[in-house]
């Protein structure tokens, strides 16, 4: 294949607006700053990444609005997305905000991926690039919307002055300007006009009802490629000379290389070189298919001495034994003990739940280049200034001297978010430890990404709550022992007064009020290295709130649903999404013969999602999840389809915790290698999922985590009305 | 060892071991990479090509076992099932990360081709063994139904 224009390395232009470099080439016709973000308005031709791409004829030039917004003479405008795209649906948000201030037409938008550059590209929310939180809406939202009308006013400036009229009088529909008397350019017959006009210091938004892409369900994803194998990932980069690394990492958490034999590995046809980095032994070789050959002809003794020895029912047994112990309190609201004496009733439960890999369908790889100029990256990092930095360390380098091309992501659900960076670390090693500037690409094979880690913690957890004579909770102690994220990181300094708050994130702040109401976190060590995982905290806590719910329901001999309602506190949103998942799913109706319904309700990242798992079970207790009905209230809802998608996406990666996924440890190593072992959901489990949308205007938030915490007590709660049995170890069919 | 290959209707000259998978010479010595890696071991159907139109798992089958069959990536499709399940895919937005994608369809055109008409078991069947973490799995439910309907109606 030949390598994308964009990432090609005889390109001559930047892939985005990096000022340095243009004013270098003397492209640079105006540049005005208006703080970050609206950086600058240039004209450039892009001949050269024609000539790269081999149609040499025509000669576009592209102007750029700001820092997101790149209109091209051809008529294309080139929406900058500073956030990856692995799925959940960033391309199309992202450019569906800017388009709709843009007033353009959707076919004439195309997304980039952003360089890494946090002046410019920051989540405005963590103050560094990077995706996660579900944060991408949330904190681009105003600056979307600002960069597209931004971008328009300066098209209709340039109209204005060619046509000599006033701006008041100029109307912008689907990407054409237009004027009463007649006059009417695309963006593209404009551009080189507009970027001649001053960046606006102030833009004013449209007013909410007049939005025709935000909201609509007819925009096609801008993420292409995708059903005809076009679309590039890590995995398909092919750059010169590029040699494939594997590793052997060590089989025990803690253990080292003591010493190697790479005799018969460097026998390996296709083998050039074997190197040791501090995660293990590398292999590099002209194809994937040497290098794994060349790995197993390794020979390796491991020092062990520091290694961890003990299994998943050792910690279990120990954070069991933790629990008895006074833990940090996360929230300690009213009196427990007086509460606790009010009591007419007391009901306790525990949850265990096991360490969980992320198992994106692509598994970690990261593909570097080394060179006297720097370090290259290619790869689909959620964590780019992280990243940056870490590397620039490691390497003694500036951090602008670290580029980063952000491809598409094969999933990622947070592992691509990596605290030490470690995968992509791992490479920026063996390309050092190669002595070469020949580009290297780090593959992972299933088995390497199953066992080395990282993973969502293991945790345990202890409820006790009082009911009083009418049958209101009274008092609640929720108990949390288990691993930290943060611990150990860069987000270390995020640790307030000991509770790692993804930790206790959703069992800290309840949809109920409760007056006399505590949680506590013992925070554990162990070898095992821990990550965020789709949805982080509320992948245990909602399970475990929402569960207890039904339990505490049953002992007070109320409905799930009357006794959630008789519990709301004052935010009326989980209310709204409440109500209508109790009438979409027909909770009041009788269920049929086999039939049985479990709700749940959740807000994480700020969005608030209902769900109600309808279970059909046969004469023997077997079950199947048959449909899902999910209501959604994320504010302003940009991309519907996406909402849906994302929804439906979520509940499915929930169902695989809820049903059948785990890792589990013993002597210190990872039991499950492969998807033969560790088993994920398949398409004979997917329900039938309903989504519908709370119409709002709050400021919308994420969606691509919130779907995935509720579906797993939604299912536990169904169970629970079936067997009068808390479903208290995860996943529910090892039980 | 050099090996004649079949691929998208042309003949290939491979020079690699016999017992590389075939995936891998699609990968690294043809340079088609629309043909994923996911496991190794048949477990997640990312590799799925056809071999004479039936889908099989590219990664656990050696260049050696492929003699003179004829093998078609996604990038080699053309039939008038391929484009019923392309034109559906996008048009329901199946995808979302996108990476098991080529594998969900070249099982979603095999199953199309022997059964114009699947029932939701038939379609469990044939697609059982393509894993997708997205969990897009209720729109390629959906995409094959589609496709089904359509497929009389696709110019090819």
């Amino acid at each position: 294949m030949t390598f994308p224009k964009s990432f090609s390395k005889s390109s001559a232009l930047p892939a985005t607006a990096e000022p340095t470099d243009i004013s270098r080439r003397g492209f640079l016709k105006t540049s005005l700053s208006i703080g970050a973000g609206f950086t600058l308005a240039m004209t450039l031709p892009s001949a050269a990444s024609k000539l790269a791409a081999g149609t040499s004829e025509s000669v576009a030039t592209d102007t750029v609005a700001n820092a997101f917004v790149r209109i091209s003479s051809d008529n294309t405008v080139t929406i900058i997305i500073k956030h990856i795209e692995f799925g959940q649906g960033t391309f199309t948000g992202l450019a569906t905000i800017v388009a709709e201030e843009m007033d353009a037409d959707w076919e004439q938008i195309v997304c980039e991926a952003a360089p890494a550059n946090k002046a410019l590209y920051s989540n405005l929310l963590y103050g560094a690039q990077g995706t996660g939180g579900s944060t991408a809406i949330a904190n681009s939202y105003t600056q979307m919307r600002e960069a597209g009308a931004s971008a328009r006013h300066m098209l209709v400036a340039a109209a204005a002055q060619q046509w000599a009229v006033p701006i008041s009088e100029i109307s912008v529909s689907r990407g054409v300007v237009s004027h009463g008397n007649g006059h009417s350019a695309s963006f593209g017959e404009l551009a080189s006009a507009a970027a001649e006009q001053a960046v606006p210091a102030t833009v004013v938004l449209k007013d909410p009802k007049d939005f025709s892409l935000i909201g609509a369900d007819t925009s096609s994803r801008k993420d292409l490629g995708k059903t005809d194998g076009t679309a590039i990932y890590t995995q398909d980069v092919k750059l010169p000379g590029m040699l494939t690394a594997l590793v052997a990492h060590a089989p025990r958490f803690g253990a080292t290389v003591k010493s190697y034999d790479d005799k018969k590995a460097k026998a390996v046809k296709g083998v050039v070189n074997v190197v040791q980095i501090p995660s293990g032994v590398a292999v590099l070789a002209d194809t994937f298919w040497n290098a794994k050959k060349g790995r197993d002809a390794l020979q390796i003794d491991w020092d062990t001495s520091a290694a961890m020895s003990e299994s998943s029912e050792d910690l279990m047994q120990r954070y069991r034994a933790e629990v008895e112990n006074p833990g940090l309190p996360a929230v300690a609201e009213g009196d427990l003990a007086a509460g606790f004496e009010k009591a007419v009733k007391v009901i306790e439960a525990e949850y265990e739940f096991p360490y969980l890999a992320h198992a994106t369908m692509e598994p970690m790889n990261s593909v570097v280049q080394l060179t006297s100029a720097g370090a290259e990256i290619w790869n689909g990092s959620q964590s780019t200034t992280s990243d940056q930095f870490t590397v620039a360390g490691a390497l003694g380098l500036a951090p602008e001297k670290v580029k980063i091309n952000t491809l598409f992501a094969g999933g990622s659900f947070g592992r691509r978010a990596n605290k030490k960076s470690d995968y992509v670390l791992e490479a920026v090693l063996i390309a050092q430890a190669n002595k070469s500037e020949l580009p290297i690409k780090l593959v992972w094979t299933r088995e390497d990404d199953t066992n080395a880690g990282y993973f969502r913690p293991m945790y345990f957890h202890k409820l006790k709550a009082g009911l009083d004579s009418s049958g209101k909770i009274v008092a609640w102690h929720h108990k949390i022992v288990g691993q930290s994220i943060m611990s150990g990181s860069v987000f270390a300094s995020f640790i307030q007064n000991g509770i790692d708050g993804t930790s206790v994130e959703g069992a800290t702040e309840l949809p109920y009020h409760i007056a006399n109401f505590s949680v506590d976190l013992n925070t554990v060590e162990s070898q095992v290295p821990v990550l965020w995982w789709r949805s982080v905290g509320s992948t245990h806590t909602a399970h475990a709130v929402e569960n207890f719910m039904d339990q505490l329901a049953a002992a007070a001999g109320t409905d799930p649903l009357a006794f959630r309602l008789a519990h709301l506190g004052e935010d009326k949103r989980y209310r709204g999404v409440i109500d209508l998942v109790a009438e979409k799913s027909n909770w009041n109706d009788k269920n049929e013969p086999g039939r049985l319904k479990g709700l749940a309700v959740h807000k994480s990242f700020g969005t608030y999602v209902a769900q109600v798992a309808d279970l059909k079970v046969d004469k023997n207790g077997d079950y199947k999840v048959e449909r899902v009905v999910c209501v959604v209230d994320c504010g302003v809802a940009i991309n519907p389809d996406v909402i849906r998608a994302q929804m439906e996406g979520g509940i499915g990666y929930g169902l695989s915790p809820t049903l059948m996924s785990q890792i589990t440890i013993n002597n210190g190593a990872v039991v499950e290698s492969n998807f033969d072992q560790q088993q994920v959901l398949r398409i004979e489990d997917m329900p039938e999922i309903e989504v519908h949308i709370i119409p709002s205007a709050e400021a919308p938030t994420g969606v691509g985590e919130p779907g995935t915490p509720v579906i797993g007590p939604a299912v536990a709660n169904a169970l629970f009305a079936m067997t009068g049995q808390a479903q208290s170890k995860l996943p529910l069919r090892s039980s | 060892m050099t090996i004649t290959l079949n691929i998208n209707g042309s003949k290939r000259e491979i020079d690699a071991a016999p017992d590389t998978p075939l995936l891998w010479v699609i990968r690294d010595n043809i340079e088609l990479t629309g043909t994923k890696y996911g496991c190794g071991v048949a477990q997640c159907g990312a590799c799925t090509v056809h071999l004479n139109g039936q889908p099989v798992r590219s990664c656990s089958m050696p260049i050696s076992a492929i003699g003179d069959q004829q093998v078609t990536t996604i990038e080699g499709l053309a039939s008038r099932e391929a484009k019923a399940v392309q034109t559906a895919w996008e048009d329901l937005a199946v995808a979302q990360c996108g990476y098991c994608q080529s594998g969900q369809i070249m099982s979603a055109v095999a199953l199309l081709k022997t059964n114009g008409n699947p029932n939701d078991d038939d379609i469990n069947q044939a697609m059982t063994g393509n894993i997708c973490r997205c969990a897009t799995y209720k729109r390629i439910r959906d995409g094959i139904k589609l496709a089904s309907q359509r497929i009389s109606a696709v110019q090819v």
